[in-house]
């Protein structure tokens, strides 16, 4: 992806005694790239990302966080490093802009640059007209972006983001998606992890899914959908116009047709054919009523990826965490 | 292999954040209203004592800590009940606060080591505790001086500011054994109970269970019993026992410093006792050597309750 390697994890593993949390996990995140890390509840999503902050004991493997090792270098990578936790929490007697202060202390910064910071970081997010209110009446969304506005006071060039939209609206989960877009357009790396796939979907450039400790996918959305669904892309057309199917079924990158009501057709193709179908549907001089299309879903290629090959998916593993 | 940067990176910030957060709460009010009525109780009722039976006496002004009237208890006993408690009351939700608020991994992901946390918030509530208790101090001593009218000698007021000194040591072993179970538990209601109940059971029944289980351990010989005297053997384990309590190394310090005819505090051979003018004070000096031992096992187990949860929270995983 990107020339520049901010996170590199190889042969990633934490242990709890015999249990295995990360299994052998390789990965690396690349300059101003957004990297999903996916996967269901306990499939070892936070226990990797405590450890790229060094925050837990790795049992194996290596990782490199902007160059610096996490188990011996913490300081280092946490000076630089973002950290949001899963529903982050913040002291609720304290205002924001106080909660903001004790982090910049720790940090280090100095009295002025410390108050510009916390006023900018705190606009962007769009919480400056209540930086002096107390954190305990705001809510589960303005915490999430207090979070975000810590991330960006502390000018990190990595942003880990633990679970950012969750238990969020769909308006709030729209505005936190907005902030993260904000951080790759200032060249700040984002890894961020979730349980909710299509929410998602839309921020990440590359995302890796993660099941049972193990990365069983990795890629772009787009290139997965190709890999697993073998294609992806639904086309839906609503037209009049004899034998339309067969002349559809002939368009380079269509799979399958099929039938979905009177006058309703459904193109399974593995590229946007919507155009082509378009003009196929014109050239006949039928009547064009609906064109829509369904991009391919991480949660269809979710889905689909566990549900058709789970006897295959050692083998399907050890194959992806390669191709990394 | 040597951690990058110093253990100690943000203590300071730490420190004074955790102090401003114990001087704003409202158990501090509470502290502060706690202060002044025991300094007033006990002020009261040592003072209708003192007027009534003490005339002469070189230790005056001793007398107002140690002096009680029925039915209130005399001031070092005040101190002994509230130093444990005001600790406990600091430092029960020191650690496990920080979790149930989901800001513990929030703060560790800064640039800090888990040292700088816990050591911060240590200091604080010491700090908190030695700000109450010199409080207390200076209103027992200038009510003290004004309700009696006697000023104190230079030997009293070393005495009474060893004390203090004493006392601030005692509110950390116990400060530390809050924070160590602060550590330990994750809820905050079941770390106060804990803490409460061992403080109930080092203070209260262990001082008469080391007497029972010295009878089982040292027998006593029947010749000292058929005398009435104590067997030396089960006295001194029956000592050694109730030693382990802070409470008991507490309140033996207590009495050496506060009152100077005290000159030992195990039994004492007739041998000893050869030239000795009964009754007759110890220098300041002679008093402290006595008292030596004990306040040091008090710093001591203040400093091993505290590594004791120094290392199991570094081995703590931070998710909630």
């Amino acid at each position: 992806m990107s020339e520049e390697v901010v996170i590199e994890a190889k042969g990633l593993t934490k242990k709890y005694g015999r249990a295995v949390a990360v299994d052998d996990v390789s990965f690396s995140v690349g300059r101003g790239e957004i990297f999903g890390v996916l996967g269901p509840n306990g499939a070892g999503k936070t226990t990797t990302i405590l450890m790229l902050l060094g925050l837990t004991d790795i049992s194996g493997g290596e990782v490199r966080v902007l160059g610096f090792n996490p188990a011996r270098q913490p300081l280092s990578v946490k000076r630089r490093a973002g950290y949001l936790p899963d529903t982050v929490g913040f002291y609720d007697h304290l205002s924001a802009a106080d909660n903001l202060r004790y982090t910049a202390r720790l940090i280090g910064f100095r009295p002025v640059e410390r108050e510009q910071r916390i006023a900018e970081a705190l606009d962007r997010v769009g919480l400056f007209q209540l930086a002096e209110k107390r954190v305990g009446t705001f809510s589960h969304g303005m915490r999430q972006r207090l979070g975000l506005a810590e991330i960006l006071m502390k000018g990190a060039q990595v942003a880990i983001l633990d679970e950012p939209t969750s238990g969020l609206d769909p308006q709030a989960t729209a505005e936190l998606l907005q902030i993260i877009r904000g951080f790759k357009a200032d060249g700040v790396s984002v890894l961020l992890s979730s349980h909710l796939l299509e929410r998602v979907q839309s921020v990440c450039d590359r995302v890796a899914l993660f099941s049972a400790g193990r990365i069983a996918l990795m890629g772009s959305v787009a290139d997965l959908g190709r890999e697993v669904l073998g294609g992806g892309y639904v086309v839906d057309i609503e037209a009049d116009g004899a034998g339309l199917a067969e002349r559809l079924a002939l368009i380079p990158g269509v799979s399958g047709v099929e039938k979905t009501g009177i006058g309703k057709l459904r193109l399974h193709a593995e590229r946007d054919v919507r155009p082509d179908a378009a003009a196929e549907v014109v050239a006949m001089q039928g009547r064009l009523k609906y064109l829509g299309v369904q991009e391919p879903s991480l949660d269809a290629i979710y889905t689909r990826y566990f549900a058709t090959r789970p006897e295959e998916e050692m083998a399907m593993k050890e194959g992806t965490r390669h191709a990394a | 292999m040597r951690r990058e940067g110093s253990a100690f990176q943000g203590l300071g910030v730490v420190m004074l954040k955790e102090l401003s957060d114990h001087l704003t709460s409202i158990r501090m009010r509470v502290l502060e209203w706690l202060v002044v009525l025991v300094a007033l109780a006990a002020l009261y009722g040592a003072i209708q004592q003192i007027k009534d039976t003490t005339a002469e006496d070189p230790f005056l002004f001793l007398r107002l800590f140690t002096t009680s009237r029925e039915p209130l208890p005399s001031f070092v006993s005040f101190i002994s009940f509230l130093v444990p408690l005001m600790a406990i009351g600091l430092g029960f939700d020191a650690v496990n606060g920080e979790y149930n608020r989901r800001t513990l991994s929030r703060i560790l992901a800064q640039p800090i080591y888990r040292d700088a946390l816990l050591f911060g918030k240590f200091l604080a509530g010491l700090v908190t505790l030695a700000i109450s208790l010199i409080t207390l101090w200076l209103l027992v001593v200038g009510l003290g001086l004004l309700l009696i009218g006697v000023p104190p000698g230079v030997e009293e007021i070393g005495r009474s500011f060893l004390f203090l000194l004493v006392t601030i040591i005692y509110a950390g072993v116990w400060l530390a054994l809050a924070l160590l179970f602060s550590i330990l538990f994750r809820s905050a209601a079941t770390a106060a109970l804990v803490t409460l109940g061992l403080w109930l059971f080092v203070t209260f029944i262990w001082p008469v269970l080391a007497g029972a289980v010295a009878q089982i351990v040292a027998p006593p010989d029947p010749r000292y019993v058929a005398l009435g005297l104590p067997t030396p053997a089960t006295t001194q384990v029956e000592q050694i026992l109730a030693r382990l309590s802070p409470s008991t190394l507490f309140a033996e310090v207590v009495v050496a410093l506060l009152d100077p005819t005290t000159r030992s505090l195990g039994p004492i051979y007739l041998s000893q006792l050869q030239g000795a003018v009964l009754g007759a004070p110890l220098p300041l000096g002679e008093s402290v050597l006595i008292a030596w031992p004990q306040a040091v096992g008090m710093i001591a187990s203040a400093i091993l309750l505290f590594v004791i949860g120094y290392v199991i929270f570094q081995r703590q995983e931070v998710r909630a």
